[in-house]
């Protein structure tokens, strides 16, 4: 071969060197390349909780992160979708009280969040979601009901990752940031302009695979956009006991990477710095942190209790913050909501809170077969057997169900 | 799907694509001599090439892979060959690589993984078990994972502790991984070709002791078997194979143990006792009726695995053959395999590793007096 290893070590070199935005943002506003990585000093709000726009000095931007207003269509757009996140929590929440569905880990007052993470994304790109993270699934595009299968108990899964470009909903913590770093390598070997988002939480970031996704997707230069939800407890342990980091977003610097905070329930902040970080990975910056400071203001689960590890204090505080009453105090006072719009919207978010309803409502037959059929893509022999023995204690069972109540019917 | 990967060959404006594919073939067509002595580390260093040649989605990464060529040197030469984009070093983080091969995975690739050592893959294990072998299964099949997870594994090469785990009974215990392990240097450009076509994800266990042994492979014969079956569609996949032929008892091994099965039926010839051997190869999907049929006809079987017995791939394989042959069985089956204790350290593996005497004793145990 005529390829000699250290030409193609030092091509690689130049080639980063050449595609770092840290050098360009050195040269263009004389800071230094830390602080181009590490978080500005304050985090990022554009709209503040009582609905009124912070002056442009009061938006936490500084040389190197800057910040521009999202367009009037990109707000409605992402209103819209607070208000069907918001119904979907509530209506989602409402099914497991009836008994309708196994479980459902509500976002309650992380819908700016949510709703964000997937606007802020192009059609070819990826999205990476946990449990938690339903209302982004669908904001993303997909059926509420196949979001939800995996929380009603018929399939581990409803909906196909590869049809709106959107991952599992990852339980086990973190892993998922692995696939989208890999989903965004493969893109990269192609020449693909895709850009992935991987999101996860405050207590996910305690996880190895946080460190080694954020590395890998560093060391290898990949347009991912880490988002971490901070919503403050990961199940009952609250974050100073996650970590002691100045800031989650702190960590980026430790990647080489650069990292931004957001609060988390503005939506029009998140839209503009997650809407410049998918931009800046586009372009080739490479990954980057963004974290959110939200709240998960309802338990973790219906199984959970809240009430022993927080005061309602505490929750009272941020419900004063939250992310749709404030979005509609400043869409109002902009004069781009009026009742006949807020009226639209509500009538959209009521459809899709029917159509949950309506879909998990129906008893859907599993078939005992299907157990067998996925697990390969083609059955091995062992799994043949097994099937078969099911079949056939199936059959067993509908043959002495049969005989009992033809003896029934004699003995009348 | 056929992606087009810019090679760092063909990204350096020195060197044209046409170029580096026609050395690229040229290296192949050099190795055109027919039947050959070569290692098993060359088989599966071939089968690795050979799969890159014939589909740009398959990639190879892992630690130390890339100019090393891997600390075994199993993948040698496939970054000068292929370029840094299709063969490259990751960052020492076991649960990165296989993670971020099941995204590109996810996403069009083929990637075929080392794990340095066997108990250094355990830092993956979350993400095999969680998710290498779920993702068909919980996607119904809208999500195939081709990739595989290639493990040096066992022992007898003298290595420090965690460096000699035999650790298969992990991975053939969770549902939804082929876990393949071959003993003979054709089998290892056989079953690693099949390992990389197939659309589920493999656990491909390396006997690292056999890495240097050698046999006269023709590497052009088993690349034409290779693509007939392909064309045909069928395979040598989940198939058992005679290793040596006998009749007087069964002797089931796998792995870096058929050489030893092998050794043993040699000695049991020279007093009269004629042993068959059967090397495993897959032990996920598992040939129940190849087995099954050497040992209706012998009447006797002894498993023989490195392994520590107590819950282990041995104790499944005594388990079923006696489910399906027990009315053939003229004495209980015998599990030659290693103790229930850590990989010891070099001075004692020899004490720990099943020999030819230990397996020779356990036949002999076989009541033959009835």
């Amino acid at each position: 071969m005529t390829i000699s290893a250290d030409h193609a070590a030092q091509q690689h070199a130049q080639q980063a060197a050449q595609q770092n935005p840290a050098s360009d943002a050195v040269s263009k506003f004389g800071i230094t390349v830390e602080d181009y990585m590490l978080p500005a000093r304050h985090q990022i709000q554009m709209v503040g909780p009582d609905g009124t726009l912070n002056p442009h000095t009061e938006q936490g931007t500084q040389p190197g992160h800057e910040y521009s207003l999202p367009s009037e269509a990109e707000l409605l757009a992402a209103y819209e979708q607070l208000v069907v996140g918001r119904r979907v929590n509530d209506q989602n929440s409402a099914l497991v009280r009836q008994g309708r569905m196994a479980v459902y880990p509500s976002s309650h007052g992380q819908e700016a969040c949510q709703v964000a993470a997937a606007l802020c994304l192009a059609e070819g790109d990826w999205l990476f979601p946990t449990y938690r993270d339903s209302v982004a699934v669908m904001a993303r595009g997909v059926d509420p009901v196949q979001t939800m299968t995996l929380f009603r108990g018929d399939w581990h899964g409803g909906y196909d990752p590869a049809k709106n470009k959107v991952g599992i909903q990852c339980t086990p913590l973190t892993t998922q940031l692995l696939h989208g770093v890999g989903v965004a390598h493969a893109a990269k070997l192609r020449g693909e302009d895709t850009v992935v988002l991987a999101m996860c939480g405050d207590g996910a970031t305690s996880e190895g695979d946080f460190h080694e996704a954020l590395n890998f997707a560093a060391v290898f230069h990949l347009p991912v956009v880490f988002f971490v939800q901070n919503n403050q407890y990961a199940i009952s342990v609250p974050l100073a006991h996650q970590s002691v980091a100045p800031s989650l977003a702190h960590k980026a610097v430790g990647y080489g990477m650069a990292g931004e905070r957001v609060d988390g329930n503005d939506i029009v902040a998140l839209l503009a710095v997650l809407g410049r970080a998918v931009k800046l990975a586009r372009e080739g910056s490479g990954p980057l942190l963004v974290e959110a400071h939200t709240y998960r203001m309802q338990a973790h689960t219906n199984a959970d209790d809240a009430t022993r590890y927080r005061q309602d204090s505490e929750v009272a505080e941020w419900v004063a913050k939250d992310p749709l009453s404030r979005m509609q105090t400043y869409l109002t006072d902009r004069g781009l909501l009026d009742d006949d719009r807020a009226a639209r919207i509500a009538e959209k978010a009521e459809a899709v809170a029917t159509q949950l309803r309506e879909g998990l409502s129906e008893e859907v037959p599993v078939e005992p077969q299907d157990l067998f059929k996925y697990v390969f893509s083609t059955p091995t022999p062992q799994l043949k057997e097994q099937s078969a023995m099911l079949a056939d204690e199936l059959a067993r069972d509908a043959a002495s169900t049969a005989a009992a109540s033809t003896a029934t019917e004699a003995g009348k | 799907m056929s992606p087009s990967i810019t090679t760092s060959s063909e990204a350096n404006g020195n060197v044209s694509a046409a170029t580096a594919r026609a050395a690229a073939k040229a290296a192949v067509e050099a190795e055109k001599t027919g039947p050959q002595t070569i290692t098993l580390a060359k088989a599966l260093n071939t089968a690795m090439a050979d799969a890159m040649h014939a589909d740009p989605s398959v990639l190879v990464f892992g630690e130390d892979v890339g100019m090393l060529g891997g600390v075994f040197r199993i993948t040698d030469g496939l970054t000068k060959t292929f370029g840094t984009s299709r063969c490259f070093d990751t960052p020492l983080a076991e649960s990165g690589i296989v993670g971020m091969a099941v995204g590109m995975a996810m996403n069009g690739m083929r990637p075929v993984i080392e794990m340095q050592f066997d108990a250094f893959a355990y830092p993956a294990f979350e993400q095999i078990v969680s998710h290498v072998a779920k993702m068909h299964n919980r996607t119904k099949g809208a999500v195939k994972l081709p990739m595989v997870i290639r493990v040096p594994y066992a022992g007898g090469i003298g290595g420090v502790e965690h460096h000699c785990d035999s650790s298969e009974a992990y991975y053939a215990h969770t549902a939804g991984l082929k876990v393949f392990t071959p003993a003979t240097v054709a089998d290892g450009y056989r079953m690693l070709r099949e390992a990389i076509d197939s659309d589920d994800p493999v656990m491909f266990m390396e006997p690292k002791k056999l890495y240097w042994s050698k046999d006269q492979v023709d590497l052009d014969a088993l690349r034409a078997e290779h693509a007939a079956n392909t064309e045909r569609g069928t395979s040598s996949e989940g198939r058992a194979a005679v290793a040596r032929p006998g009749t007087d008892a069964t002797l089931i091994a796998y792995g870096p143990s058929v050489p030893t099965a092998l050794a043993a039926a040699a000695a049991a010839a020279e007093e009269g006792r004629s042993l068959e051997v059967i090397d495993v190869r897959s032990i996920v999907p598992f040939d129940d009726e190849t087995v099954c049929a050497s040992v209706r006809k012998t009447g006797r079987a002894v498993v023989i695995a490195e392994a520590h017995g107590f819950a282990s791939v041995a104790s499944e394989i005594v388990a079923r053959v006696q489910e399906r042959c027990f009315h053939h069985l003229a004495a209980p089956i015998r599990r030659v395999t290693g103790f229930d204790v850590p990989y010891p350290a070099p001075k004692l593996e020899h004490y720990y590793l099943p020999g030819v005497d230990r397996i020779l004793d356990a036949v002999d145990d076989l009541q033959w007096e009835d």
